[in-house]
């Protein structure tokens, strides 16, 4: 037990644990769940918007979606590098992500419906994924913590990439603004479940273990903070009316969002789960032989 | 349409559909590493099909973007390998290995051209299928003795011949048909001229 | 089986220089059946956005990895506290009768 509080008391104080160093059977445990959930839904964020790819207005557009695309797919392998260093192999991350064992976020759970959906999601989705990353800048486990600055460096371009897209719609017809302000309203809800329900963060385990540096509600405050401004500033609405920065509180104040949709999305219910899950699984399974002749995996 | 700007065409079209079908393994390519690298061939292929078509536009007096995007089916002057939809990975990469050789061939020819602007773009283009060429022959050699494979090389070297021969092109497939409808829905969604 | 054999996962270790004159430092891992594939998947991987200038890959099981160090006689000459100057100054500077040198 007093290993166990030393380790404690290191991370808490800002030590870097390594690979190989000792750690708490609860630490490792907490740690891998929480980072093969990150590197699931890297893969299965790809998923949605590779329809789009064949569907780009343009040459540009066309060849910066492809590279966000594969930036993630990116994301993906470096994390379960990660992942598979602490244990587990991809290909069993893998079988438990097709199976539905384990989980990913719930954004990468809803329909892409339109080019809206494009420049919403890699403006506001991804800036959404950014402030959680910034986070895992300061990760105790350093080789985490290490991805992570290629990872946000990454995302940045994402966001630019989202911001020209929904800027070009916006100063274009009014049909082009439509798709914005209706790709907005959808994604509104899932937006605000993103950053997780609010946990007071001594009784998050992965903020007393320092996995993760910033509760839920904090990140959740910076994303409205840094990008509702950007949103009103180009005439478009929010779908919620009580939303609405308390200044004296320095607080913004929002309709609560619904944690028992999260929860049962999260969970594999979400209005794409089931189809998404299959694409990987068919997709793995056509694949499997060139696998074994390549990786003998 | 001067044959100057109708070779560009052709060998833009094959790049810029050859790009497309390529970038359908993004995100569900057999491994991770994979994905990221034939990507990376798949972006390379548009961007070629890009400079190819910004030569042409200007002699044509329009852009690149509405050449790649705002003709009829029937007039892409693409050859039939690329046009086809291949799900599986062996078909894939039989392509790949095919087209990367008979493209290196009709790049030599351009690089010869007396268009000093084709002849500078072909060189530029080649240097970076080098890398493409490395990458085919790595997948065919760990490939060339697995059945599924060589069963998709023979049945797709028929139709590499046409790569380095415009007139054995037939024009247009269904397929490509198929293709269009889905590259051009969002952009025929607004007028011509639309910003995107 | 392929003419090559049967292949098997290797892990590379990916070492990047961002400018020329840095130093090269580990960038990550990747997971290829042999050195021509490792060499294509780090090219992509650590520079298709221009963001290396060059790269090292290494197989990880070439690389040996050295984490003890041993000083149990205290070695302090490699250290500054085994120069203590301070005391040493202060006498000789007495001895002499001059004032130290304005800001030392």
């Amino acid at each position: 037990m007093a290993r166990e509080d030393e380790f404690l008391e290191y991370v808490q104080s800002g030590g870097q644990v390594e690979t190989d160093d000792w750690m708490p059977d609860e630490y490792r445990a907490r740690l891998r769940k929480f980072i093969e959930m990150h590197g699931n839904s890297e893969l299965m964020g790809v998923l949605p918007e590779r329809e789009w790819i064949l569907r780009a207005p343009t040459l540009q557009r066309k060849l910066a979606l492809t590279a966000k695309v594969q930036d993630e797919v990116g994301h993906a392998q470096l994390i379960y590098r990660v992942v598979e260093d602490l244990g587990k192999p991809r290909e069993q991350c893998l079988d438990d992500l097709i199976s539905g064992k384990s989980k990913f976020h719930n954004v990468f759970h809803y329909p892409t419906k339109t080019w809206g959906d494009v420049g919403v999601i890699a403006w506001l989705v991804d800036a959404a994924a950014i402030i959680s990353q910034k986070a895992l800048l300061k990760c105790s486990y350093a080789p985490y913590a290490r991805i992570m600055k290629k990872i946000c460096w990454e995302e940045s371009f994402h966001i630019l990439h989202g911001r020209d897209v929904v800027l070009t719609l916006m100063l274009g017809t009014d049909d082009q603004r439509e798709l914005v302000q209706e790709a907005l309203d959808r994604w509104w809800a899932p937006l605000m479940q993103f950053h997780g329900n609010p946990i007071p963060t001594d009784e998050d385990p992965m903020y007393v273990w320092r996995i993760k540096s910033q509760g839920n509600d904090e990140a959740r405050q910076q994303f409205l903070d840094g990008y509702v401004p950007q949103i009103w500033e180009l005439g478009l609405t929010v779908p919620d009316p009580e939303l609405r920065k308390d200044e004296k509180a320095g607080r913004w104040l929002y309709t609560e969002p619904d944690w028992d949709e999260l929860k049962h999305v999260v969970t594999g219910h979400g209005p794409k789960t089931a189809d998404r899950l299959d694409l990987r699984r068919r997709a793995r399974e056509n694949s499997a032989w060139v696998r074994s002749v390549l990786l003998a995996a | 349409m001067s044959e100057r700007a109708q070779l560009l065409l052709a060998v833009a079209d094959d790049e810029l559909i050859l790009g497309w079908r390529d970038s359908e393994w993004t995100g569900i390519a057999p491994f991770l590493e994979e994905d990221v690298a034939f990507s990376s061939i798949a972006q390379n292929e548009i961007g070629h099909a890009r400079a190819l078509y910004e030569l042409a536009a200007r002699e044509l007096g329009t852009s690149a973007d509405e050449l790649a995007f705002d003709r009829k089916p029937e007039e892409y002057r693409c050859c039939e390998l690329v046009q086809l939809r291949l799900p599986d990975w062996e078909h894939t990469i039989a392509r790949h290995v095919l087209y990367e050789e008979a493209d290196a061939a009709r790049l030599e020819r351009l690089k010869a051209s007396d268009d000093a602007e084709v002849a500078g773009l072909a060189a530029k283009i080649d240097r970076e299928e080098v890398y493409h060429r490395l990458h085919a022959q790595m997948w065919l050699d760990r490939l060339r003795d697995e059945p599924p494979f060589a069963a998709a090389l023979d049945e797709l070297r028929p139709l590499a011949a046409a790569v380095l021969e415009p007139e054995l092109r037939n024009g247009d497939t269904a397929e490509l048909a198929e293709l269009w409808e889905e590259m051009t829905m969002v952009r025929r969604s607004q007028p011509a001229g639309t910003k995107w | 089986m392929g003419s090559l054999g049967a292949a098997r996962s290797v892990i590379y270790e990916v070492f990047r220089q961002e400018r020329k004159g840095q130093a090269f430092q580990h960038a990550g891992s990747i997971e290829a059946p042999d050195e021509r594939f490792a060499e294509w998947y780090a090219r992509e991987q650590y520079g298709r956005r221009g963001e290396s200038t060059a790269l090292w890959v290494v197989r990880r099981d070439a690389l040996q990895p050295i984490e003890d160090f041993v000083d149990e006689l205290n070695r302090n000459y490699h250290r500054v506290d085994g120069y203590p100057l301070k005391e040493k100054l202060k006498e000789a500077r007495e001895r002499a009768g001059t004032t130290p040198p304005r800001g030392s």
